[in-house]
């Protein structure tokens, strides 16, 4: 019984998957496919800004794959397209973006970000290497004391 | 008294970036556009569809370009500021009508009122695709050697009319 509802859950959910797969208007040209993906992979939906124009099914994506997919059909290169997308869209439609003084901080920042925190932890653990030094004689007067026996109260 | 001031200091730093963040609007992407001569078209006109027109003709005077359509929701929330801003004549608003039917269009219109010049109809989207648009509506402010001075997307609000799009005007009238 549970292994029936187990399992017409499991074929519900599989159809979905099944019917979610719409079909992309492809051209007949392979390699001009694989440019045309590759490219459109690299450009952001403006409508749905976590989703590149590949994987966007808004109608402005469906769009600009069209484009893309036409200025490959005219012999336009690869730099050409991007450039006519940044021209409209800005720099926020490459995934990659370029760097500039403007973006200096976006590429950088992550860098800066870890020496500053490396920085932090060396002199933490420098500060402590000090503090034990600073403590290690009375210890080790102590530690011959408890070995002696006579420890404490004698 | 540095243990405590340098921990202090890095959240400090968090906070301003994170309050910074959180103010900014991710939907408004500034567009390259501005201070750019305003993109060539050659469109049929939505009333008289055998009559077309592009911006070269729109040259020597400062003019809105409002994108719309009648499937957009969020046109429709704007639609009264447009009227109300046509009314008093400030400004010339040219349409264009992007990726919408001519029935669909024309109805939207005579049902809500028509606050343009005249509405161009791009069906194919390619000249909001040229404009940058990504969320109708959006408004372009474009000066009178047809250069985009400014960029709306979103909804005009009385708010913005007043506070940005009629300054605006006025300078580049002056």
């Amino acid at each position: 019984m549970h292994k029936q509802v187990l399992a017409l859950i499991l074929w519900g959910v599989m159809a979905t998957g099944v019917f979610a797969a719409d079909a992309q208007p492809v051209s007949a040209d392979p390699a001009l496919e694989q440019r045309a993906l590759r490219l459109t992979n690299e450009l952001r939906c403006l409508v749905c800004q976590n989703q590149t124009i590949a994987d966007s099914n808004a109608e402005l994506a469906v769009d600009l794959r069209k484009q893309v997919r036409e200025q490959l059909k005219q012999g336009k290169s690869e730099q050409e397209i991007l450039d006519y997308m940044v021209n409209r869209y800005g720099d926020f439609v490459l995934y990659r973006p370029p760097v500039k003084a403007q973006t200096l901080v976006l590429w950088l920042g992550p860098f800066v970000l870890m020496a500053g925190g490396l920085f932090i932890l060396l002199s933490f653990l420098r500060h402590r290497r000090k503090a034990e030094a600073a403590a290690a004689p009375e210890k080790l007067d102590e530690a011959a004391r408890m070995l002696r026996g006579n420890g404490g109260s004698s | 008294m540095t243990r405590y001031l340098v921990p202090l200091g890095i959240f400090l730093a968090v906070v301003i970036f994170l309050g910074v963040g959180l103010g900014l609007n991710p939907r408004e992407v500034p567009s390259p556009l501005i201070n750019r001569q305003a993109p060539a078209f050659d469109l049929p006109q939505l009333h008289a569809t055998n009559r077309r027109i592009g911006p070269a003709e729109l040259r020597g005077q400062v003019w809105l370009l409002n994108v719309w359509a009648s499937w957009c929701v969020s046109c429709r929330q704007e639609h009264p500021v447009l009227v109300e801003l046509a009314k008093t004549g400030v400004v010339p608003i040219y349409g264009l009508n992007y990726k919408d039917q001519r029935e669909d269009a024309l109805r939207w219109l005579q049902q809500w009122g028509d606050p343009y010049k005249l509405s161009i109809m791009d069906r194919e989207g390619r000249t909001g695709i040229d404009y940058g648009v990504y969320g109708v509506p959006e408004t372009y402010v474009i000066d009178k050697a047809g250069v985009i001075r400014y960029k709306q997307i979103g909804p005009l609000t009385p708010e913005i009319v007043r506070d940005k799009i009629l300054p605006l005007v006025r300078k580049l009238n002056a």
